[in-house]
């Protein structure tokens, strides 16, 4: 036949493959430097390199600064990560199963967090901290992870709620179990792998957050904030480096597990 | 069910930045923050006087724009080859594209100013290679240096919600557009890019909106010369200590982005990405 098929035709601009390719190329660029650095005994980030060295690994361990830093947050992740997820999955269960009055609005209210600046979040929640007379910690910048993280847990339970047949709660009412059983016996199981991936996605999103973590963080810094306080000092850089790519490894883990719960 | 994210929003979304309008309207920041005072336009006067103010914040909305239009059309063909080309393994491909958007923020940034340093790889590079004999200082610490680096940080991002669109095209079209005797050029000219299109508005916008409000990366990379409006709210409620202003600036710079979003909702339906 004369007319080029689908397939042939697909096969054509051979270029995009080598495009994607070059992209690849250009995103891994600075973090295959950063990990360079990582292993390179000089003390400065400068070329030439001078030798290959795990010194910097094993100085990670050895300043306390630096490992209260990630304590911290870790606090505030797994503090934030399940306080979004409880409030998250509550607004799934009522945005996927009940109509309401002002339910466009309560919807596109958990969505204004994807929308407001951070910088603009940061200083109304420092605004408000203030005017209550509650002491920059934590604490405080747990709640705000938990707002920004809130779009995100909200949506991922909801899509999983969403793709689930409503009748199987009616089922579950009309075999008499009363609303509560049913959301412990049905709707939770349907929802659980969503669920976990929601909660991997907002202690991500948190562990890494520094916009709002500097305005709100107080004296007791988050890992970002310790980091970014650090970066002048030239002679600890490397140590940093070394950190954060463990942590990426880290992070690295955790996202390949969520998306493989999710996918189930 | 409904009570608790409620509240939450309520007292720490909605109150929050109620209050920092009413601040807004404070001649200063003098007593008690939940005192009664006399509201004045005083600091919107300023505001608006300054013209320092609009013109960052047109610069911020210019960047961003640029940021967004460069890294949507950067990431257009990446999100084409997973859809149509890579195949099987385009799972893979895809983790392959999005670890470095899960890297630390920070570092990726530090990482771009040893990639601009003056004793960084590209000025290394190019002595080594003879191109300058001396290195060039001028890559780092300008709006040149924030703009790259914000491109560089949202390729990934923007590529997700074009893959979306893309993944929606039912094949068949292609076959059916193919059948009619159009060309791979053609085809993609009239068929895809039409269909594509909500996909790559929503990318738009999903880098525009935050790169308005940046101020982390300026303040890495962007030296004095490279600052966006976030960096002088930030500065008034730091280092300036004047919150009234800086609240006043935040109410614009919230006013703005709702306004922008809107527009864009009209746009596209975010809805019609999220359905199968």
């Amino acid at each position: 036949m004369a007319t080029p098929t689908a397939r042939q035709a697909r096969r054509g601009f051979p270029i995009i493959r080598g495009y994607y390719w070059l992209m690849i190329g250009l995103l891994y660029l600075p973090i295959a430097i950063l990990f360079v650095f990582s292993v390179n005994a000089n003390t400065t980030l400068t070329f030439p390199l001078k030798g290959f060295t795990l010194g910097w690994y094993a100085r990670v361990v050895s300043t306390p600064a630096l490992l209260h830093a990630i304590g911290n947050s870790l606090i505030v992740a797994v503090a934030s990560s399940l306080a979004a997820t409880i409030l998250g999955s509550m607004l799934a269960v009522v945005l996927s199963r009940f109509e309401f009055r002002g339910r466009g609005a309560l919807t596109g209210l958990a969505m204004l967090p994807l929308i407001v600046p951070y910088v603009v979040l940061a200083v109304a929640l420092l605004i408000l901290f203030r005017a209550a007379g509650i002491s920059l910690s934590l604490m405080t910048v747990s709640i705000a992870h938990v707002v920004v993280a809130l779009p995100y847990t909200t949506l991922i339970v909801l899509a999983r709620l969403i793709g689930f047949d409503r009748q199987l709660e009616d089922a579950s009412m009309d075999l008499g179990a009363s609303y509560l059983a049913t959301i412990r016996l049905v709707i939770l199981p349907i929802a659980a792998p969503a669920i976990v991936s929601a909660w991997l996605t907002a202690f991500t999103v948190s562990f890494d957050e520094f916009a709002l973590a500097l305005f709100l963080a107080g004296r007791d810094p988050t890992f970002p904030v310790y980091l970014y306080g650090q970066l002048r000092f030239a002679q600890t850089l490397p140590i940093l480096i070394a950190t954060a790519v463990l942590l990426m490894a880290a992070t690295l883990g955790l996202l390949v597990i969520a998306e493989t719960i999710r996918r189930r | 069910m409904l009570s608790p994210p409620s509240i939450a929003l309520g007292v720490f979304l909605i109150a929050p930045v109620v209050l920092m309008a009413t601040v807004s309207f404070r001649a200063d920041l003098s007593g008690d923050l939940l005192a009664p005072f006399s509201p004045t336009l005083k600091q919107y006067q300023q505001a608006f006087a300054g013209e320092g103010y609009w013109r960052l914040l047109g610069i911020s909305a210019l960047t961003a724009f640029g940021v967004a239009a460069i890294a949507t059309i950067a990431a257009y063909p990446v999100a084409y080859f997973l859809a149509f080309r890579a195949g099987r393994r385009a799972a893979l491909y895809l983790i392959l594209l999005l670890v470095p958007f899960w890297t630390s923020y920070l570092l990726r940034v530090m990482a771009w100013k040893l990639m601009l340093g003056s004793e960084g790889v590209v000025n290394s590079v190019l002595i080594a290679a003879g191109v300058i004999q001396a290195p060039l200082d001028a890559l780092l610490y300008n709006r040149g240096a924030v703009i790259v680096t914000l491109i560089y940080v949202w390729i990934p991002f923007a590529a997700l919600p074009i893959l979306a669109g893309l993944g929606r095209i039912d094949v068949r079209l292609h076959e059916a557009a193919a059948d009619l005797y159009a060309g791979p050029y053609d085809q993609f000219r009239r068929v895809t890019l039409p269909l594509s299109l909500p996909g790559v508005v929503a990318a738009f916008f999903m880098v525009f909106i935050p790169t308005v409000g940046e101020y982390v990366t300026p303040l890495l990379v962007g030296g004095t010369g490279g600052t966006m409006y976030g960096n002088i709210i930030q500065d008034f409620f730091t280092r300036a200590a004047n919150w009234p202003i800086g609240a006043a600036l935040s109410v614009i710079m919230l006013t703005a982005t709702l306004a922008l979003v809107i527009v864009g909702l009209r746009l596209v339906d975010p809805r019609r990405l999220l359905a199968r």
